[in-house]
């Protein structure tokens, strides 16, 4: 019978039947933070079990960190316990951890395909919901909480039920600035942020195969944000040439039968999806979120809707609250609107394609007075790369701040936060009410459109004019 | 059979897309404990900038004190895959939501802390926040024949999946039952071994 690739993938990790409907997967890696799984080693330790495979379980810190200096205590008292914890936890049971001494140490979904731990065909899971990430590389890959943290160190499987598919079929051609950030918002903002509850979504199209892995990351990082189990793109050699030599890739003896295998994970032809979704990627523009979900969302060249113009009370509702929030006024241009902080950074868009993108907006440039604007690379070899390649003096002589690894102000865990009322452009993942901090005002974007904010000191519409000539 | 899972006072929240970071924020996460998270449930929304309560917050309005059923609306717990959203809610006291629907991740974690949620549809979740306009409701909710019951034999019936339904009246361990089937795991790694040595 003719499959999708979820269901490829499932059903190859079926361990049993639980019963009629719950099946037991068995998980390929496990990456673990600090966050969400200090709690889970002490209920393991209580029911006196242990880690069933430290060999496919794997450690970083990223979201408490600080990003000034590498030191435990360097964000307070709090998390360097939770620090603390987690180094003690896998020292324990004999857990890889990428600590900050180490100098690959990042975000777990930055790292984990930098690694090479992250490979087609895999179910990977993770205590934090973005692990949809690694589904770019053809894994199945989703968020899970303590409980299921504890459940996976415990037994390596998970107890999961079939989800539904949903197809995102994206052709054409994407314009000048228009980015796979782009993509996902144009994306969410048409399916809501509750659009993906229940399904697995997989993005296909020529628009996606044209993709880079790191372009195709950022897609499926934020397919969460609707409400998606797991996003998912099939492999191609553009996967297969990413995760060669990585560290953690199969071996050379191995490769040519893991490739093999690697290029049988494609949805079938026939193969029946519950629903289909088809975006025009020609059609796409540079996007900006203006209220608290990212599925408000518009082109950066319109104007703030009117609560008035949804013809459904609840989203009428919403925008209602939303603008209160973010002290905006229906028919206002962001295009006018200054901002005060820039973030660039987070799992969804602090790898190096991201980092470049920014870079271009900047060069010879300087951020406009009064704005605060950070730069904060996903990993280690993130990092260096950008060092190697120059992008990080080019940040800091425009004066961005040229900060270490973490996941810093996408959720401000760490001391990188946003002030009540100050508004800032991001490109990270939720533009939730003070998720960057209290009061905070998120706009969620690309890097060269948030790049071209902190030049500009308010936003721009950088498809407007050609590259290097906005105001 | 009747199996009261729950009864008491219901707190309309009467929001759509109530993300994890507004049911507990971020500054609450760095504990390495499992307890001590109610007084952070809603925090931005039920404390003022000062740190007193903010009166004007459903959750702290004196009729809805002890409240243990929260009645809420669509795409509830959107967000962060953070447990610390349904501990708060459960150590506050509501162990039952009603909402029209529910973010996944979000509804795996409640249900792995014994929490019942009920989805219902939007007319059915209109229906019980006109009740609750009419002044604070005490209802009962019976998991074995699926239904809300609004007291002088008013009630509202709701489907649940039935695996969920079971762990929750019968209280099974969430992995114990999984280790049941540790010899078919065992002969899982077996030939993922042979078949895709690169795996480990």
């Amino acid at each position: 019978m003719a499959q999708t690739l979820y269901q490829k993938i499932y059903a190859s990790h079926v361990v049993g039947k639980l019963n009629a409907s719950t099946d037991l997967l068995f998980v390929d890696r496990h990456l673990i933070h600090e966050v969400t799984s200090p709690q889970a080693f002490s209920g393991l330790k209580l029911a006196n079990r242990s880690v069933r495979r430290p060999d496919l379980t794997f450690a970083t810190m990223d979201h408490n960190v600080s990003t000034q200096r590498r030191s435990l205590d360097a964000a307070g008292e709090t998390s360097r316990k939770q620090l603390e914890a987690l180094a003690a936890n896998c020292a324990e049971n004999r857990i890889p951890l990428l600590d900050l001494t180490h100098p690959d140490q990042g975000i777990v979904h930055v790292i984990g395909p930098e690694q090479g731990l992250t490979q087609p065909g895999m179910i990977i899971v993770c205590g934090d919901s973005h692990t949809s990430t690694h589904g770019a590389f053809g894994a199945l890959a989703f968020g899970i909480g303590t409980s299921e943290v504890e459940h996976v160190l415990a037994t390596q499987t998970l107890p999961q039920q079939q989800a539904k598919t949903l197809k995102v079929e994206i052709n054409g051609k994407l314009s000048a600035h228009v980015t796979p950030k782009d993509v996902i918002l144009a994306v969410i903002g048409k399916l809501g942020t509750a659009g993906g509850n229940g399904y697995v979504a997989e993005f296909s199209g020529s628009a996606i195969r044209a993709m880079s892995m790191e372009g195709r990351m950022t897609l499926c990082n934020m397919s969460i944000e609707m409400g998606a189990k797991a996003g998912l793109i099939a492999p191609d050699h553009i996967t297969f040439d990413y995760i060669k030599g990585k560290a953690h890739a199969p071996k050379a003896e191995h490769w040519d039968a893991a490739v093999a295998y690697w290029q049988s994970l494609y949805s079938d032809a026939d193969a029946v999806f519950d629903q289909i979704v088809e975006i025009d990627a020609a059609a796409i523009t540079p996007q900006i979120t203006w209220g608290t979900n990212p599925e408000q969302v518009m082109a950066v060249d319109q104007s703030v809707p009117a609560p008035e113009s949804f013809s459904d009370a609840t989203k009428r509702d919403a925008a209602e609250r939303a603008l209160a929030y973010m002290g905006l006024e229906p028919g206002q241009k962001l295009t006018d609107c200054k901002v005060d902080v820039v973030f660039i950074g987070s799992c969804t868009n602090s790898r190096i394609e991201d980092l470049r993108a920014a870079a271009s907006m900047v060069q010879g440039k300087k951020v406009a007075a009064g704005v605060r604007a950070l730069v904060v690379p996903g990993s280690g070899v993130v990092k260096r790369q950008a060092e190697d390649e120059g992008l990080a003096g080019i940040f800091t002589a425009a004066g961005f701040e040229w900060r270490e690894p973490g996941c810093s102000m996408c959720l401000g865990m760490n001391d990188d936060r946003v002030e009540a009322g100050q508004r800032c452009a991001s490109t990270s993942n939720r533009n939730f009410e003070g998720r960057q901090g209290r009061g905070a005002r998120t706009h969620l974007v690309s890097p060269a459109m948030a790049a071209a904010a902190a030049i500009a000191g308010k936003f721009v519409n950088i498809a407007a004019k050609p590259q290097g000539e906005q105001a | 059979m009747s199996k009261i899972f729950a009864q008491g006072l219901v707190c309309p929240l009467d929001k759509n897309n109530v993300d994890t970071d507004q049911i507990i924020p971020k500054q609450f996460l760095t504990s390495v404990s499992r307890d001590g998270f109610a007084q952070a449930m809603f925090y931005d929304w039920r404390y003022l900038a000062d740190g007193s309560p903010n009166p004007e917050f459903v959750v702290n309005k004196p009729e809805y004190k002890g409240a243990s059923i929260l009645l809420t609306r669509a795409n509830f717990g959107c967000g962060s895959s953070r447990e610390h959203a349904p501990w708060a809610i459960k150590q506050y006291g509501f162990n039952v939501i009603i909402a029209e629907s529910f973010a996944d991740i979000f509804f795996n974690n409640s249900v792995n802390n014994a929490m019942l949620l009920i989805q219902l549809s939007k007319t059915n979740i209109d229906l019980l926040f006109n009740r609750c306009q009419q002044g604070p409701q005490q209802w009962q909710i019976d998991l074995a024949s699926q239904e809300i019951m609004f007291g002088n034999n008013a009630a509202m019936g709701f489907n649940i999946d039935a695996d969920i339904k079971q762990r929750l009246l019968s209280g099974l361990d969430f992995i114990g039952s999984s280790e049941q089937l540790n010899p078919q795991i065992a002969d899982y790694e077996q030939s993922r071994k042979a078949s895709q040595p690169w795996l480990g």
